[in-house]
């Protein structure tokens, strides 16, 4: 469905130190650099799948969900989504697609929303039995009933964000790009945000590739992630394998019936103590959770254990510490 | 077509928005207009060979440019495009499958249209009713008057077709301020918004003549006054429309170019 091999893309940066001397230099001569923002980035997207697409900022991301979706040209490279090249077929093959950018707004900022989806009909010439039972399902499913007839200056973030997302979707598209649809909302709108993408990829079968920063949104949808680094593609599988990879560091956390000798186990690294409690951290790979455990218990009064999996933030932190990026 | 209608009737819905705003630009205009024509006058007392055009022309041409004043100013500008473009919002423009031209034409003539729309209505009237010789006349004939809805209709469509020159060069320069004062006020002085291109010296005429921007104001105005006879009328007609397909053409070429480099701005 989505097809992408070997983009490239480079952007020229003025460059100038600072300083008004600099600055009045800069006016006559200007220095430029080139940023390499992607280098060869490849991959194939199934239909029905939902990709998280990480990378640290600058990483590349939001470029090369603006290259899938038309509005940026590469250097090089080439891209085939459902039949279109995204650059060169542009206004046949954005029908096809929906695209919601976190950090900015595709509604009309002074009229009610309903009427910039209203506009959005006619732009993308939906019949309107069909516009109806859209706009319907998305009322419903992103609770907009209350909000529809406000200006959207007049919302909240995380109410302006539902109706973006409601916006993206009122022509019915296979594809959904979703460039950091979770910036800024709270804990609830996060959930609520998570909880349609879920709901529309699952009964209308639209395809999603969204970008984040919030591993949450990963684990909560995405099962197949592609992470990215200064332009490179890193890594490109399913969750569970990079917490193999990279995640075997698990931490047990144990309470226990006063006991002034410190702790010590063979394959495993104190990450604090305390007479009553310890956390510690083993690697599951060398050391096995339940030799621990019964180590522990041999030693101690064991009141509560429990073994917790590094959080994917960690790993990712990991990961970009391990790729330098 | 019927996105075309959309835009305009959202746009309809943003200006009356600001009611408060249309009223102020209403007051401004007619004073500015009445301002302009006692200068006018002053002058007309005092010139010692008979001026090209009469001051019951010039008198209708201020009246006419201060009612129409969406219609033939190049500073009145659409903020949002500038801003799509220096912000990267152009991002959501482009994923419409829509000619990007043609999208914001329409966004640009909308906006025009219903600025005008609120606007010129009580300009007009007050000024039909002012005492004489401050009055707005009616045009000759009928035939006249209708040949000026022709000349103002296409000369708004070059109008437009000129503006989106401004906005294609936003994309390189990244402000609007230099080619908005470079456009702006090379065009409405050489469209005769300043001085009427009759009262200018013959040279400078010449040069007015040739570029396209009288076709925007001077020319449907001085229809309107009978000052250009129904001849030459007919012909200007077809002048205008021979400048609005050769500037929508290299526009279109232009803008299909900065867009094959453009940069989202801001990440």
């Amino acid at each position: 469905m989505i097809k992408v091999e070997g983009i490239t893309k480079s952007f020229k940066v003025a460059k100038r130190s600072t300083g008004l001397l600099q600055a009045a230099k800069a006016l006559v001569h200007r220095e430029h650099t080139i940023v390499e923002a992607l280098k060869e980035i490849s991959f194939t997207i199934e239909p029905g799948e939902i990709v998280g697409y990480i990378g640290p900022n600058g990483a590349g991301k939001s470029t090369t969900i603006k290259i899938m979706s038309g509005i940026l040209v590469p250097d090089g490279g080439t891209c085939n989504i459902l039949g279109y090249t995204p650059w060169k077929n542009r206004v046949e093959y954005v029908k096809n697609i929906g695209v919601v950018f976190g950090q900015r707004s595709q509604l009309w900022w002074d009229v009610p929303v309903i009427d910039s989806f209203e506009l959005l009909k006619d732009i993308y010439k939906i019949p309107q039995p069909e516009y109806k039972s859209t706009f319907d399902l998305l009322i419903e499913t992103l609770e907009l009933k209350e909000i529809i007839n406000s200006p959207v200056r007049q919302l909240s973030l995380g109410q302006r964000m539902r109706c973006e997302i409601a916006a993206s979707l009122i022509h019915n598209p296979q594809i959904l790009f979703l460039d950091e649809p979770t910036i800024g909302l709270d804990a609830v709108s996060k959930i609520a945000v998570r909880q349609f993408i879920k709901t529309i990829n699952q009964e209308k079968g639209v395809t999603v590739v969204l970008t984040t920063h919030d591993m949450n949104d990963i684990e909560a949808l995405a099962n197949r992630v592609i992470l990215i680094g200064k332009g490179s593609l890193l890594y490109d599988g399913n969750l569970e394998e990079l917490r193999k990879r990279f995640g075997s560091q698990k931490t047990i956390t144990a309470d226990y019936r006063k006991n002034p000798n410190p702790i010590d186990i063979a394959g495993t690294s104190v990450i604090s103590w305390s007479p009553e409690h310890v956390v510690l951290s083993i690697d599951t790979e060398q050391t096995l959770s339940s030799e621990v455990i019964t180590k522990l218990s041999s030693q101690l009064e064991l009141l509560d254990v429990t073994i917790e999996s590094q959080p994917i933030e960690d790993i990712i932190i990991q990961l970009y510490k391990e790729f330098q990026i | 077509m019927k996105v075309y209608a959309s835009i305009l009737k959202i746009r309809l819905l943003i200006g009356m928005q600001y009611r408060s705003a249309a009223w102020a630009g209403v007051a401004t205009q007619f004073f500015w207009g009445f301002i302009s024509i006692m200068v006018f006058e002053a002058f007309y007392e005092f010139a010692a060979v008979t001026p090209p055009i009469s001051l019951r022309e010039l008198i209708t041409y201020i009246w006419l440019q201060q009612a129409f004043l969406a219609f033939i100013m190049l500073w009145f500008r659409d903020n949002e495009l500038f801003d799509l473009i220096t912000s990267g919002n152009i991002a959501y423009e482009l994923c419409r499958p829509t000619d990007l031209y043609g999208f914001w034409y329409a966004k640009l003539l909308a906006q025009r249209l219903s600025s005008a729309l609120l606007r010129c209505y009580p300009i007009l009237i007050l000024a039909f009713f002012l005492p004489k010789p401050y009055n707005l006349t009616l045009p000759p004939n009928v035939s006249t008057f209708i040949l000026f809805v022709v000349t103002l209709l296409l000369g708004l469509l070059l109008l437009v077709a000129i503006s989106m020159f401004l906005y294609i060069s936003v994309f390189i320069t990244l402000s609007p301020m230099g080619s908005l004062l470079v456009f702006g006020v090379l065009g409405e002085f050489f469209a005769g918004l300043i001085i009427p291109i009759p009262l200018m010296p013959l040279w400078l005429q010449k040069i007015a003549y040739v570029l396209p921007f009288r076709w925007t104001a001077d020319f449907p105005f001085r229809v309107y006054s009978g000052h250009i006879t129904q001849n030459d009328a007919v012909i200007g007609v077809f002048i205008q429309l021979g400048y609005l397909l050769g500037l929508l053409w290299l526009g279109k070429l232009a803008l299909n170019s900065v867009l094959k480099r453009v940069v989202v701005q801001g990440g």
